[in-house]
Parts: structure tokens; C-alpha cells; sequence
């Protein structure tokens, strides 16, 4: 998957865990908890929604990775480069 | 082999078994009962639906709300917020002699109302609720302290303090007299600053959704299963026994059937003894009348009552305390369309061991006999609706605890609560009223917090 595939795929996510989100905006260099109204279940969900999906083991210290879009894609993207998009 | 086998289809376990088969576990909901729903769950008598336990969903938002614990649930367990149907409360009321407190779900009726009634308490009653809204359930410091030391220290009108206690009491409080600060903080919260809501078909409904997304993600769930016993081997369940004889393996068993119980199901006697019992039950008299009991003058939401200036949450000395109570008409909600019938439902403390002793025609008569005093009791604070009644029910605390199987009839649990959910076993683990949170939404809550700490981390 590409850079733009993993962001559309987070996006995806998010509006699962977060229906009532507007994700148009997202500002992808701001931290997700600062733009939008998640708690720290959402966070987690987030973790496992990817694993859940894309069968990617992330582990708890790498947590703080995924503090934005941009800071997540470029995290992802050499775990998820084999990966097949949906 | 199951990735989780859980003890219970109350709240608790339908809601971790939500969380734990969206996330690709196999997993096994067993329940006892030929029902769901344990503490929250409701029956047919006579060709009509009655719910048990619910007087309304506390927690109540409205749509598009983001925080607090209602938006959140909804959120983890992937539903939308109109699929609980929630109608908000008209109006209720605590009842003291000579004083009365109207509320509402906006806590600024509840402020002007405390302020009128207590016009010297303007700025503490500020206070507390700064206090309580403030209250961080993650924080510690003043979580475990008595509630009852820390809000005489804010309010200094003895009698205000009691009226609060007493729908905070009725609606979470396991223990007679006191509970944690931390748990008054979400139980005022629950009730005060967000507010009281049901919906139209009642328990049902919730039960529905909940059971229907379980199916839906590939949940299983036995009804009419019974758990004989959770086999040892070493620090770990290694497999649960049914009452059947039956042997079903999980990988982990997360149990919402109460801590003592739990205790008793896996041989540990110690872990059980250890553990004091819960104190306090109650009964309730269930009215169908045959209007809605507003053209009888009651319009109402929920009344609670106490004839005295002292509010007293303890076990009674004879088989039921009328001195306090809960009056709930389901029908005082602000729905689209009115219920079937008028339904009024009188709530009091009741003594679990007396009402234990009695025998099969003993206890027939207690109930009559005690149906009449408890309905005597209850309009002194409410019209008089006993000539519009048309079909009556009543529970006790052997009730709830033939049901639901929870120890002394209790219905909020134990009052030590097991917070982090672990038991003295690896992959055994509890949820449900005796965990930490109570009610409606603090069971889901509960079911939903254990399963993500303890049973999706891999």
C-alpha cells in the first residue's frame, strides 16, 4: 500500500470509530487529538482496527507514533508496504 | 476452543462480547436464564411486557453529543445513538418533608432549584458541582474517600446533603449509609449533570440491539446454560463445565455472575470468604393502570421520597422499609407516541434474609400484604392511584436472586469493588456491578473497559 492508500485507509477507520466526526478537514500534521473528539478507547481501537484489517501487530511503545495522520502514515508505511489494498 | 467463553448475558457480558467479536474473537456468552439480561431484563406476565430493574437509563445525551459515557459506548460498540431509542425524562423530583427539589437533564433547573430551596448553599452547592464534574474516574486522592465526610465539607445545610444522597443512593449505592467520593462523583454526574431517559418498548429494546450486533459480528450465546463450574489446572481456567456436564475450552473466561460467585464456580473459598457480602436489596410494586397517570394529576418522571429529615440507606429490620422510595412512571417520558398502558412502579429497601425465611405461602401473603402498605406509602407523595389499577406484580430480593443468581438479591454489586477486573487466575476475569460501574450504562461501560484491558491486548 502507498502513502495515499494508508491514509485513505485510516481515514476509513476513523470514520468507524468516530461516525460523528467531519474527517474533510483533518489537517494531517496536527495531532488526531486535537482536531477531533477522541478519547483513549478510540485510540486503541484504532490500534486494533489496523490489526484487525490489515493483520499488523503494533506494539504498546509505538503508541505514541500515531499521534497524527502524518506522523501514522509515515509509521505504517514500511509495515504495511507487502499489503495488498483492499 | 473459544478465544473467550463469558458467564453472563446481562449488560456487562453482552456488551464485552460486543467488543470482543468485532475484534475476530470466538467467543461464547452462557447464560443461565432462558433470558437475557440478567440484572436488567425483562419478562412477560399476563399478556403484557414488564421490565425488571429499569426506571430509566441514567447517563442520558442527546444526539450528536461527543463525551461522556453514553457517546462513548455507543461509539465502542459501533452503534448509532438512535438505536436505543432514548426518550428523555419530563421532570422529577426528590421529596423531603416540607422540601421538595424538581430536576430535570439540564442541571441548571437542579441549581435554581437547590438555590431557592437553599438559598445559603448557592455557592457551595457551585462548589460540589465543580468537585463532582471535575472528578477524573482515572484520578486518585479523593476517590476512595467517604462521600458523605467530603460533601458535609462542601454543603453546610444537613438537609440538602440528605437529599442528595437519597436518589444517588437509590440509583448505585452497594453500601448502607456511604459510598467512595469517586463513585457519588459518576453517580451524581450520571443522574444530575447528564440526565434520565427510556425508551418506549423499555429494556427490550436495548437488549435487542445488543443481542442482534453480538450475532451479527459472529457471537454465540447459550441460553438455558448453566456453568457448573470453571475447571483449574495450575494459575489458570482451563475449562468451563457446564451444568449439563458439557466441557467448552477458552483460551480466557471473563464472568459478569458477581465476584463471590465467580469465586464459588472456580473452588476458590478463600477468594469467596474474603469478600464480604452486599447488604442491601430491595422490592418493588409494579401498578398497571388503566389510564396514563397524568390524567390522574401525576406527571412526574421519578419521585424520590423520605419521610424524615434523615435519609437512612440501610438494610431494613423487618421485611421492608417504607420510610423511603422510588416512584417511577415509565409513562412520564417525553415519547412520540403514549405506552399501551399507565404503569407506576414503587421502589423500596427490602431485607433479603427475612424475606428469604419466608415459605411458599408465607411469602404469597407477605407480598399482598405488603404490595398494599408500600402503595399506602407511596401516595402520600404522589396522587392516589389505586382505584385506575387493573393488574398488579411484585418482586423481592429472593426474586432477584432466583434470576439473576446474584448473591443477597443485590443488585449494585458488592460494596468493594474489584477495579482492574483481575481475579487470582491468568485468564479469568470480572465484570459486571461487582467490577466498578452499576446501572444501565455503568454495566456496559464495565463489560466494554475489562474487555479492552484484559481480553483484546494480545
Amino acid at each position: 500500500m502507498t502513502g495515499a492508500d494508508i491514509r485513505e485507509a485510516i481515514v476509513d477507520i476513523l470514520s468507524d470509530i468516530a461516525p460523528d466526526e467531519d474527517l474533510g478537514d483533518l489537517k494531517p500534521d496536527i495531532a488526531f487529538r486535537d482536531q477531533l473528539d477522541l478519547d483513549s478507547m478510540d485510540f486503541l481501537d484504532i490500534v486494533m482496527e489496523l490489526r484487525k484489517r490489515y493483520r499488523i501487530q503494533i506494539p504498546e511503545e509505538d503508541y505514541p507514533r500515531l499521534a497524527s495522520m502524518d506522523s501514522t502514515v509515515q509509521y505504517l508505511e514500511p509495515l504495511m508496504k507487502e499489503i495488498q489494498k483492499a | 476452543m473459544y478465544d473467550t467463553i463469558i458467564i453472563g448475558a446481562g449488560m456487562s457480558g453482552l456488551a464485552a462480547g460486543i467488543r470482543l467479536a468485532h475484534f475476530d474473537q470466538r467467543v461464547c456468552i452462557l447464560e443461565r436464564h432462558s433470558t437475557i439480561g440478567g440484572l436488567n431484563s425483562f419478562y412477560r406476565l399476563g399478556g403484557r411486557n414488564y421490565d425488571v430493574g429499569l426506571h430509566a437509563v441514567t447517563n442520558y445525551a442527546p444526539k450528536g453529543t461527543r463525551r461522556g459515557p453514553l457517546a462513548r459506548l455507543l461509539r465502542q460498540l459501533r452503534l448509532k445513538w438512535d438505536e436505543f431509542g432514548l426518550a428523555p425524562q419530563v421532570g422529577s423530583a426528590i421529596v423531603f418533608p416540607g422540601v421538595r427539589l424538581n430536576f430535570t437533564n439540564d442541571i441548571e433547573r437542579f441549581t435554581s432549584e437547590v438555590n431557592r430551596s437553599f438559598p445559603r448553599q448557592k455557592d457551595n452547592f457551585q462548589r460540589l458541582l465543580a468537585e463532582v464534574i471535575d472528578y477524573d474516574q482515572l484520578g486518585t486522592g479523593r476517590s476512595s474517600l467517604s462521600a458523605r465526610k467530603i460533601v458535609a465539607q462542601i454543603i453546610d445545610d444537613p438537609l440538602l446533603v440528605e437529599m442528595i444522597f437519597c436518589p444517588v443512593s437509590y440509583y448505585g449505592g452497594a453500601r448502607e449509609h456511604d459510598m467512595d467520593f469517586g463513585q457519588f462523583s459518576i453517580l451524581f454526574r450520571s443522574i444530575f449533570v447528564e440526565g434520565l431517559a427510556r425508551p418506549l418498548d423499555g429494556i427490550r429494546l436495548i437488549l435487542k440491539k445488543l443481542v442482534r450486533k453480538f450475532k451479527s459480528l459472529g457471537g454465540e450465546l447459550r441460553l438455558k446454560t448453566g456453568v457448573d463450574r470453571i475447571a483449574v489446572s495450575g494459575s489458570a481456567a482451563e475449562k468451563v463445565v457446564l451444568e449439563d456436564g458439557a466441557e467448552l475450552v477458552a483460551r480466557r473466561v471473563l464472568s459478569s455472575a458477581g465476584w463471590r460467585e465467580t469465586m464459588r464456580l472456580c473452588g476458590n473459598v478463600d477468594g469467596r470468604n474474603r469478600s464480604p457480602e452486599s447488604s442491601l436489596s430491595f422490592v418493588e410494586a409494579i401498578s398497571v393502570l388503566d389510564r396514563e397517570p397524568r390524567l390522574l394529576g401525576y406527571d412526574r418522571t421519578i419521585v424520590f421520597f423520605n419521610d424524615s429529615e434523615k435519609f437512612r440507606y440501610k438494610n431494613p429490620v423487618g421485611l421492608i422499609d417504607l420510610e423511603s422510595g422510588v416512584i417511577c412512571s415509565p409513562n412520564n417520558f417525553v415519547y412520540n407516541e403514549p405506552l399501551a398502558e399507565g404503569m407506576m412502579r414503587i421502589t423500596a429497601l427490602a431485607n433479603y434474609d427475612r424475606w428469604a425465611a419466608l415459605d411458599g405461602d408465607a411469602y404469597r401473603l407477605a407480598k399482598l400484604g405488603w404490595y398494599d402498605r408500600m402503595i399506602a406509602s407511596a401516595v402520600r407523595f404522589v396522587p392516589d392511584f389505586r382505584s385506575a389499577v387493573i393488574a398488579t406484580d411484585m418482586f423481592t430480593p429472593t426474586t432477584i436472586h432466583r434470576f439473576t443468581g446474584h448473591e443477597r438479591g443485590a443488585i449494585y454489586g458488592a460494596p468493594e469493588k474489584r477495579l482492574d477486573g483481575r481475579t487470582h487466575l491468568d485468564n479469568l476475569f470480572i465484570c459486571g456491578t461487582d467490577q466498578g460501574l452499576v446501572g444501565i450504562i455503568g454495566a456496559i461501560i464495565s463489560g466494554i473497559t475489562i474487555a479492552n484491558r484484559h481480553l483484546l491486548r494480545v
